[in-house]
């Protein structure tokens, strides 16, 4: 009760957020295989596709114009729920959560730290991305508001991700069992939400699958930005259905808050 | 066992001790319809450095992470630094150290990285700098966490442990998996953090380590704590006799005695130079222990 630091000030939640921060972005950075298979896979999968499957697909566009779209939508799948469910049941498995739960560290700085990584993981990606889609196949760049569209798309899907990742993390029983399960799920999830393939060309049955999650719409919402007005005449819909788009993709906020809240652990589940 | 005065004999109903760093009373946690821990008293000192004792399954982890504020508790009252661990806060934390028998985890960052930024939860932090001297870790400084041995990764978890300034320390299993050499080093280095008079609660499956270290040590046997003292009473071992042996007529004999001084000055009468084989020995913390636990599980 009467321990030293009571006359000492805790440390500003502001000093804290942006220690954990640097924390997060040394911890991904450094890593060599998170950003092998989380920042580069996507610039790799967007070399070789761009070079094998360079067709029109109407319009005077090309596929590589479209896969863009979805390339840059499965980059920040990888980056928020891709990396969160894997390096957070890691951190689970391995003690780092408890160990932090047992400091005076604000609950709240683990998951902005988290934030920030998702962040910079993201925004690298994207710059990427677009940079070798503009050097390597001449990507025509989004112009005007379509950036806006860009900007809340990617904001939307990425928040929707990250939550879902930070709660299917603790489904599983360490890093290496994150990994195993969520990987497959990721590849499955790109194949049927019109990242490699067009989505229109996808068998109807696997396009409502996809319709459940966030991937596709992240996708379509991307193709609005990349692709010419014409071509929203080859979606399912007919339209890009912005407004479906942002209403999905918040639906998922909120279940993925809502999971988060219910789920989260700060121990392992072979501690008890 | 009885002829130790131990403070465990306290009824349920005495109120918790404020002056001490910890005080439990009638402790109860349940796991399905068996009580893990049933009904425990313990006192702790602020500045001792206390060890508990016990065979796994004894309910020792559970006790210490009721302790620590990571476990509910099903019943009793306790306070950790005057605090209920179930409503510590961020204040309560800053007071307090853990250094938990898994470590800190895997990391990317550099030794005086992770102290640094483990540091800034803190709000009277200690100069990482210095932490890291004092577990003989400074020219560590710039190595990440993976490349250290594991006795090099056991001082860094304590340094972790310590560098909010704590009042109060948990050290959980520190030395398993340690060679003799890292232990004796581990051990001079919680000395010299009670001579900066951190409190410690240590658990361990060594007697000889809480032999070393400890000012007081608890066995912890079914849930209950069977009994409290210092290491060189607990037991009784304190007035246990002591056995005298040696070799005559080419046999071995042995004598239990409360008088050995005595016995051997009769021996060395008898015997016209070195008694041959002489050994004096008094029952080890460990012969006690292993009673102990034989008698009450």
């Amino acid at each position: 009760m009467t321990a030293p630091s009571t006359a000492t000030k805790l440390p500003a939640l502001a000093r804290v957020y942006r220690v954990r921060a640097g924390v997060e972005l040394k911890e991904f950075f450094r890593q060599r295989e998170s950003v092998v298979f989380t920042l580069m896979f996507p610039v790799i999968l967007l070399v070789v596709f761009g070079a094998v499957l360079d067709y029109e697909i109407g319009g005077g566009v090309t596929f590589t114009q479209y896969f863009m779209a979805g390339v840059i939508a499965a980059g920040i799948l990888g980056a928020s729920l891709q990396n969160m469910a894997i390096g957070i049941a890691t951190e689970r498995s391995d003690g780092t959560l408890k160990n932090l739960a047992g400091t005076p560290m604000p609950k709240s700085a683990y998951f902005v730290g988290k934030i920030a990584q998702v962040v910079a993981v993201t925004v690298a990606t994207i710059v990427i991305l677009l940079v070798v889609g503009v050097v390597l196949y001449g990507i025509d760049l989004p112009s005007g508001t379509q950036w806006l569209t860009f900007t809340w798309v990617a904001v939307l899907g990425s928040a929707a991700c990250t939550l879902l990742g930070i709660a299917v993390s603790s489904l599983a029983k360490n890093g290496r069992s994150a990994s195993a399960t969520v990987t497959p799920f990721a590849l499955i999830l790109q194949f049927i939400s019109g990242v490699f393939f067009r989505f229109d060309q996808i068998p109807e049955w696997m396009q409502t699958i996809a319709a459940v999650f966030p991937l596709k719409w992240m996708a379509q919402g991307l193709r609005s930005v990349f692709l010419p007005d014409v071509l929203a005449a080859q979606e399912p819909a007919g339209s890009w259905e912005l407004g479906r788009v942002a209403l999905v993709l918040t639906a998922w906020v909120a279940v993925g808050l809502l999971l988060c809240v219910r789920t989260f652990r700060w121990r392992d589940k072979a501690d008890g | 066992m009885s002829t130790t005065p131990a403070p465990v004999t306290e009824q349920p109903t005495t109120p918790l001790d404020p002056d001490a760093a910890i005080s439990v009373r009638g402790l109860v946690k349940r796991y399905g319809d068996r009580n893990a821990v049933d009904g425990l008293d313990l006192d702790i000192r602020r500045g001792e450095i206390f060890a508990l004792l016990g065979p796994n399954g004894a309910g020792k982890t559970t006790t210490v992470e009721v302790l620590e504020g990571y476990r509910s508790r099903d019943g009793g009252q306790v306070a950790v630094l005057g605090v209920d661990p179930a409503v510590g806060g961020r204040r309560w934390r800053s007071d307090i150290g853990i250094v938990l028998q898994a470590g800190a985890g895997d990391s990317q960052l550099t030794c005086l990285e992770l102290l640094t930024a483990q540091a800034s939860y803190y709000p009277a932090p200690r100069d990482p700098h210095e932490v890291l001297e004092l577990v003989g870790l400074s020219e560590k400084a710039g190595a990440r966490g993976r490349s250290l041995s594991g006795g090099q990764r056991r001082r860094l978890d304590v340094a972790l442990g310590i560098v909010g300034g704590p009042a109060l320390l948990f050290l959980d299993e520190p030395t398993t998996g340690f060679d003799p050499e890292a232990r004796r080093q581990f051990w001079s280095l919680i000395r010299s953090l009670r001579e900066l008079g951190t409190t410690m609660l240590l658990t361990t499956h060594y007697l000889d380590e809480a032999e070393e270290l400890a000012d007081r040590v608890g066995v912890i046997t079914a849930g209950r704590l069977v009994e409290v003292a210092v290491p060189a009473e607990l037991g009784g071992r304190g007035t246990a006799p002591a056995v005298v042996s040696w070799t005559e007529d080419g046999r071995r004999r042995t004598e239990a005695t409360q008088t050995p001084t005595a016995l051997v000055a009769d021996l060395a009468a008898r015997f016209p130079g070195e008694v041959p084989d002489l050994a004096v020995a008094r029952p080890t913390l460990e012969d006690v222990y292993l009673q102990m636990i034989g008698q009450t599980s």
